[in-house]
């Protein structure tokens, strides 16, 4: 029996081609650098080649007589520009030490590559010649790499604050006094890892890039930047540079990728705008690679001390956590907050019932560090998994084995976590075994029986990450109870054309996510129209007034649900004027397939393209109601939205040489429902790859004097599509019941679940030859230290023996 | 990453491209592939104030047979040396090797005769060719003299090369069905290698080269003097590093490039003995 359907196939849930791809892929997509802007100067700025200085004196002088110069400044020059030093939304207490930044330094620089002074020119060449022209006598002071070293004050940085400890902010929850304590003196079994999160760069593939211009009447003046927060961006400019916040416009051409770096307030931003208001002309600043590796800012930067109890089963009973975190030499944006952003997971996937977590940020002389994809999640999941792994061999027992011993179970949901946060849904169990079988976990634990033999060159590992994923930023109340300064909505308008085109206008930022094919398949599903008949409007202020743009997993969550709930105001509208029209009761129509109908007498309809018009032409509605059919909708979350799932990596590591090839990685997550799968795994391509990376390839490696030694991109080693494997997806789906799409983030999953599933994938290979830690990156020289190490602890153990014999 | 200001000629014959050095001086340089040099010069590491662009010395660019070797000409791109039938038939390590400098792109524009001019210790045919005994011709004002590769490394980044001197050819002995070995080791398949090994063994004799060992390429010739007296090849690539300084970076320390240095000798010789 054949069954026909002449429905037209969903389009939410199908795999519908990108839009945006055609003009990124054939070279048509404009940058902000592509603006052609007659007249405009070109800034460039002399930056510190000290991590630590006093500036003894500047002389401008050369680079003024250079040819092409139009002025040259130092911080003290600018001081007047400034209302207000440069920002941080994030004061995460009250006794929060956050020195004055601002965009160009006065009287010390406090990490190289911090701005001493500036030069505008006819031409970026000539404004980088310049640079060079410029005189800075430094007083050069110790410089303060080491997080220890930093919290010991031994070296303060800014001396007005008298610390280098910006903040200590504490999460302990006991259910009486002691608790923890006796949890840790009860337990059958503890583990105390101490783990690295090193510095990351995001090296988005475009480095970022101002212009600033003037309008020639009347002081309006728009600002482009490769930026992902239009609209933060817009409002803490006014404030920066006390300027009225309706003459700024804020607009985005393409985008070419952010990962958080471009989650932020930069000095360059407020200098073209500053300098562009002065003199009245366009300003612009494009930013080289290797300036971009240390003027943007950088990811990642803690030690984690991690503590589990647990009982003789491996039933964990309480976390202890202690996180000591590098701020870098100043509070970007969202810095301060960044490592609090994990704060709520270390407990993972895991009924834990003590919880004890305390994060000490101090200032150090080397680049700001804040958002970089995952933001305090992954450093939060690596540290649970790891953690976990650890007491797995303490055990002498399989990690799968605990983590099934420990995991929320399905029927727990909603679950309200010791932290007080309620997770929505979930099911920990499914994903994992999902992961399982697509990666053959017993038949590897077979081959490794058999291949991990005495001797052996190839060592087979396989490792696994369990992980839950607090996304979707956020709830606003939630945010004022974390002193967040901004709430979590997003803002949405539909606005049905005269003639049946639609315009969407989003307060999210997209720079590669895709939104314009997402909105516009939400908004297809909702009014039965075509996706192309839908036209999304975002990242300009000016088009977009309101909105709190992209990071944080927030966008479809956040934003989409936004714009399905206005269509939800633009189909209760639209009824108002069909049951007006065809005569009848709101109650007897039904809607679908972009049509209305009376129930029970399909001929009597009228499809949306009529409603439109109708309510264009305003001829003929019901009384009181307003002409146009257009709704705008602005939503607060109730809650956080929870991906979660399971990551299973195994690795083959060359003992002689260190080398870690990934043999097989499979990821299997819940995002929820999908609205268009090949974006899903578009994203969970891309950030398993960004957290493999951190596991096995980059890191920002600094000297002992605050350089950073591998500023390109032949040094930092950013994976390549031949150094990576192909991957093996999964998902489960538990549609979120807080939304009504059941939708949940998954920008951040594949880089929150990576690193720790590889990293437990190579101790796993090696823990029998007595490895046991192992630092990120795992590179061939890592590996072989950690196997030398072993052995040589294996060595000195023999001997001992050996000697008391 | 913009370079400093420089002029730019172009020559359409090698006797052109030397007069133009000649006439330019010490500042002027040779412009082949530009692989090597335009990254230097974005990143003001180097600030010629002339180019002379040899890169369409058409007349350079050949692979020949000539009789007991094989004759490339400087202007030769890796990937003709990669693909070419007459190499892959008589050298085939020098055309495997060429197949893992950088990635295609470098591939099509970087030079033979440039890698070689650059004396880079950590490029991969610099070291190949010594391992393989290969000459160098060389053309200066006063005519043209053969360097063999053995004499022509001289310090990191320094060859026998004068300023005015343009390398012309590079001759490589025929290996006569020698078995050899080329191993790259490193983190991405695009870069340079943390420590490399050339190496080929056949007719009771060897040749065995490192990359990325010392200041210039190695020829790690104790190992082969200790194949010649009977060594075992796990004995013999014990002496690996025998003839290296290698220094320590941000991929490797000393003593673990050392390490890798024998593990990978051993490996390549295994594979060539084979
Ligand atoms: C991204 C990237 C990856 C790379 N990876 C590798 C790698 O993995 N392995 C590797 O071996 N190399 C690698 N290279 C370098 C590449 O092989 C270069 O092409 C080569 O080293 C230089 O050749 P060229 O023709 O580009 O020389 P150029 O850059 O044009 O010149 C280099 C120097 O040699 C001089 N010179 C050039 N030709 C002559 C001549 N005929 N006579 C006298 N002097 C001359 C020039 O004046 C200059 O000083 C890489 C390069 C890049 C950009």
């Amino acid at each position: 029996m054949t069954v026909t359907d002449d429905r037209p196939a969903a389009v939410l849930g199908s795999r519908l081609l990108r839009r945006e791809d055609p003009a990124l892929l054939t070279g048509e997509a404009k940058y902000t650098n592509d603006l052609q802007l007659p007249g405009a100067l070109h800034l460039a700025l002399a930056r510190s080649p000290y991590a630590h200085a006093r500036i003894i004196s500047i002389d401008l002088g050369a680079a003024l007589a250079a040819p092409g110069v139009v002025a040259a400044y130092t911080g003290a020059d600018l001081t007047d520009l400034w209302a207000a030093p440069m920002p941080c939304a994030w004061p995460v207490t009250a006794d929060m030490k956050n020195p004055a930044h601002y965009p160009v330094a006065v009287g010390k620089a406090a990490y190289v590559g911090d701005a001493v002074a500036v030069v505008l020119a006819t031409s970026d060449a000539a404004a980088r010649d310049a640079i060079e022209l410029i005189d800075v006598r430094y007083e050069p002071l110790a410089a303060v790499v080491d997080l220890e070293d930093a919290l010991s004050d031994r070296v303060v940085i800014h001396d007005e604050l008298g610390t280098n400890k910006s903040y200590q902010w504490d999460l302990k929850i006991e259910d009486h006094e002691g608790a923890i304590d006796e949890a840790f003196a009860a337990a059958a079994y503890t583990v105390h890892d101490r783990y690295v999160q090193q510095r990351l760069l995001p090296m988005a593939m475009e480095p970022r890039a101002v212009a600033a211009v003037p309008q020639p009447f009347g002081g309006d003046i728009t600002l482009y930047s490769s930026t992902q927060v239009p609209h933060i961006l817009k409002i803490m400019s006014a404030i920066t540079l006390g300027i009225p916040e309706h003459q700024l416009r804020v607009t985005t051409p393409s985008v070419g990728g952010g990962f958080g770096s471009k989650l932020n307030v930069y000095a360059e931003e407020l200098l073209c705008l500053a300098l562009a208001r002065k003199h009245k002309v366009p300003v612009r600043w494009n930013e080289e690679r290797g300036e971009n590796a240390v003027a943007t800012i950088h990811g990642r930067g803690q030690i984690q001390h991690m503590e589990l109890a647990a009982d003789a089963q491996g039933k964990i009973t309480a976390v202890r956590v202690r996180i000591l975190g590098d701020m870098g030499a100043y509070l970007q944006l969202v810095t301060p907050g960044i490592p609090l952003l994990g704060a709520f997971l270390y407990a993972g996937v895991y009924d834990i019932p003590l919880y004890d977590f305390s994060c000490t940020s101090v200032f150090t002389t080397l680049t700001p560090t804040d958002a970089y994809r995952g933001a305090g999640r992954p450093e939060a999941t690596y540290a649970i998994e790891r953690a976990v792994d650890s007491l797995a061999r303490k055990m002498g027992i399989d990690p799968m084995e605990l983590r099934k011993r420990n995991f929320i179970q399905k029927e727990q949901f909603p679950y309200t976590a010791m932290t007080g946060l309620t997770y929505d849904s979930g099911d920990h169990l499914a994903a994992a075994e999902m992961a399982a079988g697509l990666a053959d976990y017993e038949g590897v634990r077979a081959r490794q029986a058999t291949q991990n033999v005495a001797g052996a060159t190839k060592r087979i590992g396989i490792g696994q990450a369990s992980y839950f994923e607090m996304c979707g930023l956020a709830p606003s109340r939630v945010l004022a109870s974390l002193n967040y300064s901004a709430g979590g909505w997003e803002a949405a308008t539909v606005r049905v054309l005269p003639t049946n085109k639609i315009q969407v206008v989003t307060g999210t930022a997209p720079h590669g996510q895709g939104h314009e094919t997402s909105w516009s398949m939400i908004v297809a599903d909702k009014l039965g129209v075509a996706p192309e008949d839908v036209d999304v409007l975002h990242s300009d202020t000016a088009i977009a007034p309101l909105g709190l743009d992209t990071y944080g997993s927030r966008s479809l969550p956040v934003g989409g649900v936004a714009i399905a709930m206005a269509c939800d105001k633009v189909i209760d509208k639209a009824k108002k004027i069909a049951a007006h029209q065809l005569e009848a009761s709101e109650d007897d129509l039904e809607f679908a397939g972009g049509t209305f109908t009376v129930k029970g007498s399909p001929d009597k309809a009228m499809p949306l393209a009529a409603i439109a018009f109708a309510a264009f032409t305003a001829h003929d509605l019901p009384d009181g109601l307003e002409p146009n059919l257009e709704a705008h909708v602005t939503y607060d979350p109730p809650n956080f939205s929870w991906p979660f799932g399971t990551h299973i990596c195994t690795v083959e590591v060359d003992v002689e040489t260190g080398h870690v090839q990934v043999l097989q990685y499979v990821a299997v997550d819940d995002c929820g429902n999908q609205v268009n799968p090949m974006i899903v795994e578009g994203q969970v391509h891309g950030g398993v790859i960004q957290g493999l990376a951190q596991a096995l390839f980059e890191e920002a490696v600094y000297d002992t004097e605050g350089n950073l030694k591998n500023a390109s991109l032949a040094e930092y080693l950013v994976p390549a599509a031949s150094d990576v494997p192909s991957l093996t997806l999964g998902h489960t789906i538990t549609p979120s019941p807080t939304n009504q799409l059941g939708v949940k983030g998954i920008g951040e999953a594949g880089t929150i679940g990576a690193a720790p599933a590889v990293i437990n994938a190579v101790v796993d290979a090696l823990s029998g030859l007595g490895v046991t830690e192992m630092m990120m990156p795992a590179s061939p020289n890592t590996v072989w230290n950690a196997l030398q190490a072993a052995q040589n602890a294996h060595s000195q153990t023999t001997a001992q023996n050996g000697a008391t014999k | 990453m913009i370079p400093a200001a420089f002029d730019y000629v172009r020559a359409g014959s090698a006797a052109e491209a030397i007069s133009l050095i000649g006439q330019h001086g010490d500042e002027a340089k040779f412009l082949a592939g530009g692989h090597s040099l335009l990254p230097l010069m974005k990143l003001r590491l180097a600030s010629p104030s002339v180019l002379v662009d040899i890169g369409r010395v058409s007349d350079l660019n050949y692979i020949r047979d000539a009789g007991d070797h094989i004759a490339i000409g400087a202007l030769t791109r890796h990937m003709d040396v990669e693909t070419s039938a007459v190499l892959k038939e008589h050298v085939p390590l020098l055309a495997h090797a060429a197949g893992y400098v950088g990635d295609p792109q470098v591939r099509h524009r970087g030079t033979l005769g440039g890698t070689i001019a650059h004396a880079d210790p950590a490029s991969d045919l610099p070291a190949t060719t010594l391992a393989l005994g290969a000459t160098y011709v060389v053309q200066g004002p006063n005519g043209t003299r053969e360097i063999a590769a053995t004499d022509f490394y001289q310090g990191f980044l320094e060859s026998a090369l004068e300023p005015d001197e343009m390398l012309t050819e590079i001759r490589v002995p025929k290996m006569g069905g020698a078995g050899w070995s080329f191993q790259k080791f490193n983190r991405r398949a695009q870069d340079w290698a943390i420590v490399g090994v050339a190496a080929w063994r056949g007719n009771g004799s060897s040749g065995v080269a490192l990359v990325n060992m010392g200041s210039t390429p190695i020829l790690a010739g104790s190992v082969s003097a200790a194949l010649a007296g009977g060594a075992s090849v796990a004995d013999a690539a014990q002496l690996a590093a025998a003839d290296a300084e290698p220094q320590a970076d941000l991929n490797a320390s000393t003593e673990y490039r050392t390490h890798l240095a024998k593990v990978l000798v051993r490996r390549a010789l295994d594979e060539a003995s084979h």
